[in-house]
């Protein structure tokens, strides 16, 4: 082993890298915003009177969480084309991560809901609330509040999962790193750095979801 | 048996009517042949064994539940299967739960001013007034903006009664309100709901408070096994009972320490 450490590529690239880190994030928070639409909107549906909606999430869950992302995003990018649905790599990879996550948000936050008792459902509909209103003011928060932590960790490992879209060279933090390493073959210090980077990425996300939490979630519960 | 409901017609002030109305749980038939006219501002007390349908007949009433034959109407609505009527009814019809069933997430406050605010379409500062003024009057103001888990059960269960009231109800349907509580916390509950007898709300009480009833109730009813067995003025409910249940039912709940 006579592999002599040279930072000199990475160090050159870091301006390129750090933007990079920002593609990355920017993947993640789009991501994660399309993910809670279809998680809440899932949820709706999954419980609603029409059977085959009902049908429709359950089917497209399953589909979803038993393929594998790669597959996914491939199909998005390489197969819709051809009927007719371009998308540049940035709104793929988005795309892809929202309804990934999504599928999986559906089951967490539907977990969450179903902790809410009977009770405060039925609190709202004596009040003269329609079903709407009661999910939406009364439901929704507190079943939020109570699979937070598990919606956190799915919501860092979507923004770890935001490399793989380097396979359609989205631009991220693992695409730029893997066009400097092929320039430089400097592997182990390239993807060194890019490991610590992805450590703070996730650190960072997690302050992010704490800081929601303690914003919208800390009313005192018994 | 009501002379009224049992010759179908209610009497003209009647707020609530419910004229043979039956409910199965699948095959199991949790009320049967429910006649009881509510004259307004007549006071109810609804009490029996556990499993008797008490709290099944007064959830009839706001359609918590539904049922399959008979009919029930309030303040004149037929209540049927269409939203919008079971909407205008709820409007109109307070529900106090054993549970309290506030909502956690929302300051004392804010859970009196949600149902204004959604349901009757009232003004951020309407309900808002509204609001404190009936949590003054369960004497909990200073508490308004806290939240429920901050509150000791008592509290709490006046402020699901404010709550209620801020929707301007016709009618309050209490199941059970004080089951819940520590003994301790039993009075100023009660005090709160004779408080507002005395204003002349049209009540319905499910509950085993006898003092309660001998002190309210226009009428107590009793109920066995999904069916009205019995229903009397307090004073002869408890010195006079006609039936053999009613005389168990009371000697169980007259002799608990
Ligand atoms: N959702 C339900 N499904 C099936 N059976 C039910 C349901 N709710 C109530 N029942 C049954 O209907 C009967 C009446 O119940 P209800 O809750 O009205 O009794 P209750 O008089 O209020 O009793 P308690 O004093 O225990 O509150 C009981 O035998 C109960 O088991
Ligand atoms: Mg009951």
């Amino acid at each position: 082993m006579n592999y002599r450490l040279d930072f000199t590529p990475v160090i050159e690239g870091l301006p390129d890298l750090l933007l990079a880190c920002l593609g990355t994030f920017g993947l993640a928070l789009g991501g994660m915003a399309l993910a809670i639409v279809i998680g809440v909107g899932g949820v709706i549906l999954r419980d609603s009177r029409i059977a085959p909606l009902r049908w429709l999430v359950k089917g497209f869950v399953e589909l979803v969480r038993n393929t594998p992302f790669l597959v996914q995003i491939f199909f998005i990018y390489f197969a819709l084309p051809l009927a007719g649905v371009r998308l540049d790599p940035t709104p793929t990879a988005i795309l892809a991560l929202g309804i990934n996550g999504g599928a999986y948000a559906i089951e967490i936050i539907r977990g969450g809901v179903q902790s809410i008792g009977k009770g405060q459902i039925e609190a709202g509909l004596a009040l003269g609330l329609h079903r709407g209103q009661v999910f939406r003011l009364i439901v929704l928060k507190p079943a939020l509040r109570a699979i937070f932590p598990s919606l956190t960790s799915q919501f860092v490992l979507l923004t770890l999962t935001t490399s793989v879209c380097s396979a359609i060279s989205a631009y991220e933090l693992t695409s730029v790193a893997q066009r400097i390493e092929s320039e430089s073959f400097r592997s182990f210090e390239v993807f060194g750095t890019i490991t610590l980077f992805y450590l703070v990425i996730s650190w960072v996300m997690m302050r992010f979801f704490s800081a929601i939490s303690q914003r919208y979630f800390s009313y005192p519960v018994k | 048996m009501s002379d009224a409901a049992a010759t179908g017609a209610a009497p003209a002030d009647a707020m609530i009517v419910m004229s043979h109305v039956e409910k199965w749980y699948g095959d199991f038939q949790a009320l049967t042949d429910i006649n009881l006219a509510v004259r307004k501002g007549e006071k109810i007390v609804l009490c029996g064994p556990s499993g008797s349908g008490k709290s099944t007949l007064i959830r009839c009433i706001n359609r918590l539940e539904d049922y399959q034959k008979g009919e029930i109407r309030v303040g004149g609505t037929r209540l049927g299967d269409d939203a919008r009527t079971i909407d205008a009814v709820r409007r109109e019809v307070g529900m106090v739960f054993q549970h309290f069933n506030l909502f956690p997430h929302m300051s004392v406050l804010r859970n009196c001013m949600l149902a204004p605010m959604r349901s009757l379409g009232a003004s951020r500062a309407e309900a808002e007034a509204t609001a404190r003024a009936l949590l003054e009057r369960v004497r909990i103001h200073e508490q308004a903006e806290k939240y429920p888990a901050q509150l000791s059960g008592g509290q709490q269960q006046r402020v699901a009664i404010a709550r209620a009231l801020c929707m301007k109800p016709k009618v309050m349907l209490f199941d059970e309100p004080t089951s819940a509580l520590d003994p301790e916390m039993v009075k100023e509950v009660l005090d709160t709901m004779i408080g507002l007898a005395e204003e002349g709300m049209t009540m319905i009480c499910v509950t085993h408070e006898m003092g309660f009833a001998r002190q309210v109730a226009d009428r107590v009813i009793f109920m066995a096994g999904g069916a009205i067995v019995e229903e009397a003025p307090p004073q002869d409910f408890f010195s006079n009972p006609r039936h053999e249940r009613t005389r168990k039912f009371l000697g169980e709940i007259l002799h608990q320490p």
